[in-house]
């Protein structure tokens, strides 16, 4: 009778192959689905927000610095504009890559429920990723075309803004979700990082000013923010800012770094935390 | 003789050198029905988180379906149906919605998952709420959505840990009966519980466990035969009495437990003892005669109650 | 703190007020205390890292903007026409912002929560505490918060040189006023809310607040119709009033701008009121 067993291990090697190659896809699938349940606001989000923004500061504030020329003859809304952008990838990243897995573990613990299926923690993790891009990428999409309505991109490769910014919000995003991966007790750590890690990196990465207006002891904020590094690469191809060629490189390699090591890390960590 | 579903060895998961499994063995066959019972602590769930594929092991081996789970997560867990001890649903999406995500991780395609979904939902008694919240059900429902989602991949083995904790007597019934059907289709039950009734209800093998190993195995009649006499006379003399009466009894009956609130004699003959007791003149509060149960099997081994 | 749960029962300290049916009475038992004793034992266990944060969040707005932007501005002038930095320009903006969000906030989302998840109002309602005791209990506990965080704010001011007039000072009860305003109509909207959907709407309303009445640039810029837009929203009146203290440029429309938020307080408190008794009395 070991003919039955053999049929079912049969049976079974052949049912885990889907879900070994697409399982990744399943959740983002599930988390897309959720999206819906308020897909209402993040629309509002997406389309109102860059209005706002590029009115309050590339009109109405701009209406100040313009007049000082203190950007040697760019105009700030055309300054500010990338930062803005990625400023918008990052909060819906961030946003993104904190309450999902906060949840998942434990408000609404889905996560032990996907892994009784045949879904790995990696997969997991590979999915609510997927479901990151699935929102920068409208959030961005549409952010740009609010930046052409405003005048805002002189440069047709301006366009590379959209992938910058993903590249941005994912970096910022896939290193604070390997973080909140390993929180086991929720006693305001979101509120922390968005106090003390998302605003301050936020309001001293070069995005409203030059980092160089900044004191030599203080630009390190901006060198270890993905932010800066996405917001002056978004200012060469937008504008064509004018940086060594060194740096542009570094401004790509630093925010693609740091989504290998959040997304590598958080894969670990969740694994770990599912195999109790 | 078919070979076992489920085979466990010197099964073992230690945390930070502390055993919650400690060197256990057991192997289930095809449709049976088969029980892990022991108090809470007694590291039923980590049995089941392995047996889940979910959990890897310290040491020994573990064969489910006869494949190593360390090698074939995946494979073991696309036939396996499982039901945790507490209801991870996704509060997020609608009831039928649950079922139809569920289907898709295990690679099942939309429309085959939603005529599934439609079929289980009628199979758990959950047809009208199928657009409710997850949140708007009650206890039981919620659990049994869970049983439902757990039969979205026609699992070969079932696990429940814990199915009927928290739920009026009511829903437990409801909740045997679908179990029951499952069991009568073929379908491999590895269930734990802490609840003897929920035992000897729906499992044809028990194992009793306490803190990590296997105290006893057998189906439920035959640990009651072993382990413990065919009848109980259960006596109340009053809290502060019970004890020094339970030291006069003797002769009486094959052994004699104390427990807080009363005095409970193992007996083959509950009414002939009772009438002995009378005779020798003492007159307890309350007395009653009834049957052994997993209870007293468990009492018996480990000289501790099931439910503290 | 007078809570009653300390003292013997024998000795009340003060007579609590039995609800009275009809009226005010059904809704008020004269013991909001007892909620604010609760509020300051709840928030002694929670992270003071996390109440502290909310004390630097427009401590890194004036840095950046009002030192860094404030560079390449240069001057700017006020309402009265009177030049003053940057920094000194959009500080008393903060601290107005400050005081409306975290207004919003306590009154929105922490007591849509207790109400809607913790079912915290209903254990205390269960009590002989009316659900106006709770609602001003809250919003005291919102107005100290937010009193410590202004404080604190005036004395970064104050050290960044940026509090131009003694009537700095006077700054401090116009943040209460500004926070019990926002406090009181923020509640009222709560009060109607009824799932989180629906509370994202008022970030819908904030946001646009924030960014465009007169916080980061004077109203001058904009065409005259937005400007009347703006003057119709509270948070202008805020910014203009404390602005007008900490720069000292003092005119009579801040006695319009200190009346506005009467209104508003009461507005709230009718409201909240009556919704409060639709949802728990009848």
């Amino acid at each position: 009778m070991t003919v039955a067993i053999e049929n079912a291990s049969a049976r079974a090697i052949a049912a885990g192959i889907k879900p070994r190659r697409y399982g990744s896809w399943y959740v983002a699938e599930h988390r897309i689905r959720g999206f819906r349940s308020y897909y209402k606001t993040l629309l509002f989000t997406a389309v109102g927000s860059p209005f706002m923004y590029l009115f309050a500061l590339g009109v109405g504030l701009a209406t100040l610095v313009d007049r000082q020329n203190a950007l040697g003859g760019t105009s700030y809304l055309v300054f500010v504009a990338p930062a803005l952008i990625a400023s918008a990838a990052v909060t819906a990243a961030v946003e993104e890559c904190t309450y999902p897995i906060l949840m998942g573990f434990k408000w609404n613990p889905i996560f032990f429920g996907m892994n009784a299926a045949p879904i790995s923690g990696a997969q997991i993790v590979n999915g609510i990723f997927i479901a990151v891009l699935a929102r920068l990428l409208p959030t961005t999409l549409i952010y740009y075309l609010v930046m052409l309505v405003f005048g805002a991109v002189p440069s047709p490769l301006g366009v590379l803004d959209i992938p910058i910014a993903i590249l941005t919000g994912m970096a910022f995003g896939l290193v604070i979700a390997s973080y909140i991966a390993t929180v086991e007790q929720d006693v305001g750590q979101p509120a922390f990082i968005q106090r003390f890690i998302v605003i301050p990196l936020f309001l001293f990465s070069g995005t409203f000013f030059p980092l160089t207006q900044m004191p030599i002891f203080l630009r390190w904020i901006g060198w270890i923010s993905p932010l800066w590094h996405g917001t002056e690469l978004g200012r060469v191809v937008s504008y064509g800012a004018v940086e060594p060629g060194w740096l542009t490189l570094v401004h790509v390699l630093y925010p693609i770094g740091l989504c290998v090591y959040g997304w590598r890390r958080t894969q670990v960590v969740v694994a770990r935390r599912l195999n109790k | 003789m078919p070979s076992p579903v489920i085979a466990a060895k010197l099964l073992t998961k230690k945390y930070k050198g502390f055993a919650a499994v400690d060197g256990i063995s057991f192997e289930v066959e095809p449709g049976e029905s088969f029980g892990l019972l022991g108090p809470n602590g007694a590291g039923k769930s980590t049995t089941m988180r392995m047996v889940g594929a979910v959990s890897t092991r310290t040491s020994g081996s573990l064969q489910i379906l006869g494949l190593d789970p360390n090698e074939h997560g995946p494979e073991i867990r696309s036939q396996l149906g499982v039901v945790p001890q507490q209801d991870n649903l996704d509060m997020d999406l609608r009831v039928r919605d649950n079922l139809i995500v569920y289907g898709r991780y295990f690679g099942i395609s939309t429309s085959a998952c939603a005529a599934k979904a439609d079929e289980l939902l009628e199979f758990a008694q959950l047809s009208d709420r199928r657009k409710s919240k997850v949140d708007d059900l009650s206890g039981g429902m919620k659990r049994r959505l869970t049983i439902a989602r757990s039969l979205m991949n026609d699992p070969k083995v079932l696990l429940l840990d814990e199915p009927t904790t928290g739920l009026d007597p009511q829903a437990r019934h409801i909740l045997w009966d679908r179990l029951f059907r499952l069991k009568e289709q073929g379908t491999t039950l590895l269930l734990t519980t802490h609840y003897m009734d929920e035992a000897e209800q729906l499992c044809d093998r028990i194992v009793v466990v306490d803190k990590g190993t296997i105290m006893a195995e057998g189906s439920p009649a035959d640990l009651i035969r072993t382990y413990s006499t065919r009848e109980v006379l259960e006596l109340r003399f009053g809290s502060d009495n019970n004890a020094t009466v339970a030291t006069q009894m003797f002769g009486i009956g094959d052994r004699v437990e104390v427990l807080p609130d009363r005095i409970l004699i193992y007996s083959n003959d509950g009414d002939g003892d009772l009438d002995r007791i009378h005779a020798n003149g003492f007159t307890p509060v309350t007395s009653l005669v009834r049957r052994s149960s997993l209870e007293d099997v468990f009492l018996r081994l480990t000289g501790r109650s099931l439910i503290e | 703190m007078s809570a009653n749960s300390d003292l013997a029962p024998m000795h009340p300290v003060r007579p609590v007020r039995k609800p009275r049916a009809g009226g005010i009475g059904s809704l008020y038992a004269g013991n909001s205390r007892s909620v604010i004793a609760r509020g300051l034992l709840a928030t002694r266990s929670s992270s003071w890292l996390i109440v502290l944060s909310g004390f630097f969040e427009p401590v890194f707005y004036l840095l950046s903007l009002g030192i860094g932007l404030g560079a390449l501005v240069g001057s700017v002038s006020t309402s009265t026409g009177q030049p003053v930095s940057y920094a000194a320009f959009i500080a008393p903006a903060l601290l107005a912002v400050s005081a409306m969000n975290g207004a919003i906030f306590d009154s929105t989302w922490n007591v849509f929560f207790k109400m809607q998840y913790a079912r915290l109002y209903e254990a205390m309602l269960a009590t002989s505490l009316g659900p106006l005791d709770v609602a001003l209990g809250e919003i005291f506990l919102a107005l100290l918060r937010g009193a410590v965080y202004a404080t604190g704010f005036l004395i970064v001011m104050q050290v960044l040189g940026l509090n131009r007039s003694w009537t700095a000072i006077l700054a401090l009860p116009a943040v209460l006023l500004i926070a019990f305003g926002f406090a009181s109509l923020g509640m009222a909207i709560t009060s109607y809310m009824k799932t989180f959907q629906q509370m994202d709407w008022i970030n819908f309303v904030m946001l646009p607040m924030f960014l465009f009445s007169a916080t980061f640039y004077p109203l001058s810029v904009y065409p005259q119709a937005i400007q009347w837009l703006i003057q119709v929203l509270p948070l202008w009146h805020g910014v203009e009033l404390v602005r007008g203290l900490t720069t000292g440029a003092l005119s009579v429309a801040m006695i319009g701008h200190v009346l506005y938020y009467v209104v508003m307080i009461a507005v709230g408190l009718v409201f909240t009121t009556r919704r409060l008794r639709a949802l728990f009395l009848d």
